[in-house]
């Protein structure tokens, strides 16, 4: 750490500084080194990535298994003990897991083979929403950490239209679907404005507003006449009513519902949006550089508050999924099941492009399925799964790493950018 | 040491001209609000005013000077109190009408007069143990304050610190289990304060090595500290929880200090407290003095606002960050081991339950200063325990909205309505040297 390397070459500086202090609304620069983060690896690495994260989750069940523990005690009698406690302890979990999550063997018959695969689906579902919302603000260089206040916001506007009103099949689902986009777009959208008017930086925000919402929707919970359901003294929602809810996607012996549809809606939307709209143009526009930005003629502060608008909408979608497809029988202001935060660890594996986020939403899902199924039969803690997708995180966010791992080769596809970062660097 | 601090201080007088000098910018903003709590002052306190007693008792059962409870009439107290809330308003109003500034002492005296009616009001028909209330804010403050004196000096050098919640629950589980298992608190401590640094270790190597943006691997690193201690507590220490998480062990005595600790009031919220808050006292008054009188601040100050300027006159910019990020992550682990050897004693998964962030917000709303941030952290410290001994007392405030008012005060500060907030120059921006 003594001497600051020379960067590798596409983890880049931040590109132009902007002439004002970073109070001013629009500068962004550290943003843009996460941009060519995100935008420019390969997938290489994500594939190396999640390799390095499972090898370190694996020696983490085998130091903390009993039986490891115990032939270890014992190692120079027979080392051949320990070698098989370790490699029963992993390849136990490890199977297990794929066995949760994508296709059970030991089960007789197709449709009961198969369901850990829906499940899977199932948990990405939310995952996906939320992680195009996170990966959307991303490209516009935001980041938008306050999923969770926007899932719970949109989890209590769906649930209330789902259990207040009584309306027909189809317009009921589609009044409470549209209910929780527009409570997570609104949660969102004050981040926006807040930016745009006042230079208010959206991560501290965000985070506030996770709590202000945590506690926002405790309260309401608590509330006769809120949330809380009728008769009740516990802090728990009324259940929508069954035609607010989404069918089942696969028949009733899955749990697979329609807001998977809904997502893959969403996904080639947000890939519509980005990458063959006017308004997806100005986004990545401003994400890669606002003042060059600002000076085509675009304004700025308009697409951070479109951005956040669209940003929160996405995590709502998250929100929605949960409580009118994976909780129907009422919910409690635990919902949000952490979601807002594994969206961003999606958003950075899919290096926030849609379809890329959609398959690392599946990734994450089938984590999580497998995870409960590796609880249940091994009884390793399912915190093991949050380990490893955060450290995936960390060995994309920073490829020299995970080359200086493999022993890989820099990649010849030098681009100059380094020259335009000095200077922008002496010139701040 | 003063030539040094010089090109610090962009507003040097001798630098503006003589024109600007003279400038005052007349702001009502503090008629304003003042005006605005006046109005909700006499809604709630004399619109809708309660009736009854309002007691305050001021000493604790073992204390050495008893001094008797203070009762006084609800609605009486709060109308007096209230009148004078406005005569302030009107005295601050007449003051910008004359050009002549608002100075603090009026916004602290407003603030305390508007605390006393609203408790005079909340208390009605009950009592308020007082030093109970102060002591329980201080207990929740201490590690609020660790984790923003970390995250101040790790902004301060130029890295934005997410990571404190993370700091905190490493610190908080390591100093449980050292402390278990070698029965001693003094490596508690330092376990703690390793842990912490851990943490830092990697978000120093991944934002000043691999340029990685620093909010995304403190937000990673948060995660990743509470999967690893969630999954080791489940894992190992549940299972042997004599061994490894032994609260009878780990928690450490309170130590009155003599003399002190029999001031009324004063006492024993402050005075009789474990070993852990009285290294705080000393950590706050060392970082305020280092980090605005030493070489080392100054070192520090620069990285943080024109690296390339230390740079250019010969200061390492990558090791005073990776050193002084450390140095954080040590004082945050360090508030962490209150959480476990100060209070609960055993661990538990997720308890830090989001103190780093608002320790974050306390480093905000206390732009970036050690003394502020404290006294922000103080505040929230005690917003939090006023709400649970509200709730205690049956008073009419639901308890999510008391707990709300940090993160709103904090959204409130950097959207600017509470004064311009503005962070060190240079942080969350990698320095590649050229």
């Amino acid at each position: 750490m003594s001497q600051p390397t020379v960067p590798p070459v596409e983890s880049g500086p931040p590109v132009a500084s902007p002439p004002e202090p970073s109070d001013s609304s629009v500068a962004e620069p550290r943003w843009h080194g996460v941009m060519r983060e995100i935008v420019g690896g390969s997938a290489m690495i994500s594939v190396l990535a999640v390799v390095l994260a499972m090898v370190a989750g694996g020696i983490l069940i085998a130091l903390t298994d009993d039986k490891v523990t115990a032939a270890a005690g014992y190692f120079f009698a027979r080392p051949a003990d320990l070698f098989k406690a370790v490699w029963d302890s992993v390849s136990g979990a490890y199977t297990s897991l794929f066995q949760g999550a994508v296709y059970n063997f030991r089960r007789p018959g197709f449709i009961a083979g198969i369901k850990p695969l829906t499940e899977t689906l199932t948990f990405a579902t939310p995952l996906i929403a939320a992680g195009l919302g996170v990966g959307l603000a991303f490209r516009v260089g935001l980041f938008n950490i306050g999923g969770r206040g926007q899932m719970l916001i949109a989890a209590a506007c769906a649930g209330w239209v789902s259990w207040s009103f009584e309306l027909p099949y189809g317009l009921h689902l589609i009044l409470a679907v549209a209910a929780g986009i527009i409570g997570g777009a609104v949660w969102g959208g004050i981040v926006g404005l807040l930016k745009a008017r006042t230079g208010a930086h959206e991560v501290i925000v965000t985070i506030m507003l996770n709590f202000v919402a945590l506690y926002l929707i405790s309260f309401m919970l608590k509330t006769p006449g809120l949330l809380q359901a009728p008769g009740s003294n516990n802090p728990k929602t009324p259940a929508a009513l069954p035609t607010a809810v989404f069918p089942d996607l696969l028949g009733p012996q899955f749990n697979l519902h329609w807001g998977f549809i809904f997502v893959i809606a969403a996904t080639v939307y947000v890939w519509y949006l980005l990458n063959r709209s006017n308004l997806g143009f100005q986004f990545r526009a401003v994400g890669e550089n606002p003042n060059a930005a600002r000076v085509a003629g675009i304004s700025v502060n308009k697409m951070y508050v479109y951005a956040m608008l669209l940003s929160g909408g996405l995590v709502g979608l998250a929100g929605v999924a949960q409580v009118l497809g994976t909780v129907t029988t009422g919910f409690s202001s635990g919902i949000d099941a952490g979601i807002g935060f594994d969206a961003i660890t999606v958003a950075l594996l899919g290096r926030s492009k849609p379809w890329g986020i959609f398959f690392a939403g599946i990734l994450f899902g089938a984590f999580k399925a497998g995870g409960f199924a590796m609880q249940a039969s091994e009884g390793i803690p399912i915190d093991i799964v949050v380990v490893i997708q955060s450290l995936i995180v960390l060995f994309i966010a920073a490829p020299p790493l995970v080359r200086a791992v493999f022993h890989l080769p820099k990649p010849s596809g030098v681009r100059l950018r380094r020259p335009r970062a000095q200077t922008a660097a002496v010139t701040k | 040491m003063s030539i040094q601090d010089a090109p610090l201080q962009h507003n040097h007088p001798d630098s503006l001209p003589p024109a600007l000098e003279k400038t005052i910018v007349k702001s009502w903003k503090a008629p304003i609000a003042y005006g605005i709590f006046s109005i909700i002052a006499i809604l709630l306190f004399v619109v809708f005013g309660r009736e009854g007693v309002s007691g305050f008792r001021l000493s604790t059962d073992s204390d050495f000077v008893q001094i008797p409870t203070i009762e006084a009439p609800t609605r009486a107290t709060d109308i007096v109190l209230t009148v004078l809330l406005l005569a302030l308003t009107a005295y601050s109003a007449f003051l910008v009408s004359r050009d002549r500034p608002v100075r603090l002492w009026i916004t602290v005296v407003f603030a305390i007069l508007f605390l006393i009616a609203f408790l005079t009001w909340a208390a009605a028909g009950a009592t308020i143990p007082v030093p109970g209330l102060l002591v329980g804010a201080v207990g929740l403050s201490v590690p609020l304050v660790f984790g923003a004196l970390g995250g101040v000096i790790s902004e301060r050098v130029g890295v934005v610190n997410v990571a404190i919640e993370g700091q905190l629950l490493a610190g908080a589980f390591v100093s449980a289990v050292v402390a278990s298992v070698t029965g001693q608190a003094v490596l508690g401590l330092i376990s703690a304060m390793a842990a912490g640094v851990l943490v830092s270790f990697v978000l120093a190597a991944f934002s000043i090595k691999y340029f990685v943006d620093q909010v995304i691997v403190g937000v990673v690193l948060n995660v990743l500290v509470t999967g690893l201690t969630s999954f080791l507590y489940s894992q190992v220490l549940t299972k042997n929880t004599d061994l490894l998480n032994n609260s009878a062990t780990i928690r450490l005595p309170r130590l009155p200090i003599p003399g002190l600790s029999e001031i009324p009031i004063i006492g024993p919220v402050l005075f009789r407290q474990t070993i852990i808050v009285y290294i705080l006292y000393i950590a706050v008054a060392v970082v305020f003095f280092a980090l605005f009188k030493t070489r080392w601040g100054l070192r520090l100050r620069a990285v943080g606002e024109h690296p390339q300027a230390a740079d250019t006159v010969g200061i390492n910019v990558a090791r005073t960050r990776f050193w002084n990020v450390s140095l954080a992550g040590a004082i945050a682990g360090l508030g962490g081991a209150y959480f476990t050897m100060g209070s609960v004693g055993s661990f538990n998964k997720e308890m830090t339950a989001g103190a780093g962030f608002i320790a974050l917000a306390a480093v905000i709303f206390g732009r970036w200063d050690p003394i502020r941030a404290t006294l922000a952290a103080l505040l929230f410290g005690f917003a939090s325990n006023l709400q649970s001994v509200l709730s205690i007392i049956g008073a009419p405030v639901p308890s999510e909205f008391m707990l709300m008012l940090p993160y709103l005060v904090t959204i409130f500060a950097v959207a600017g309505v509470v004064g311009r907030v503005r962070g060190p120059a240079a942080a969350g921006k990698p320095y590649i040297k050229s």
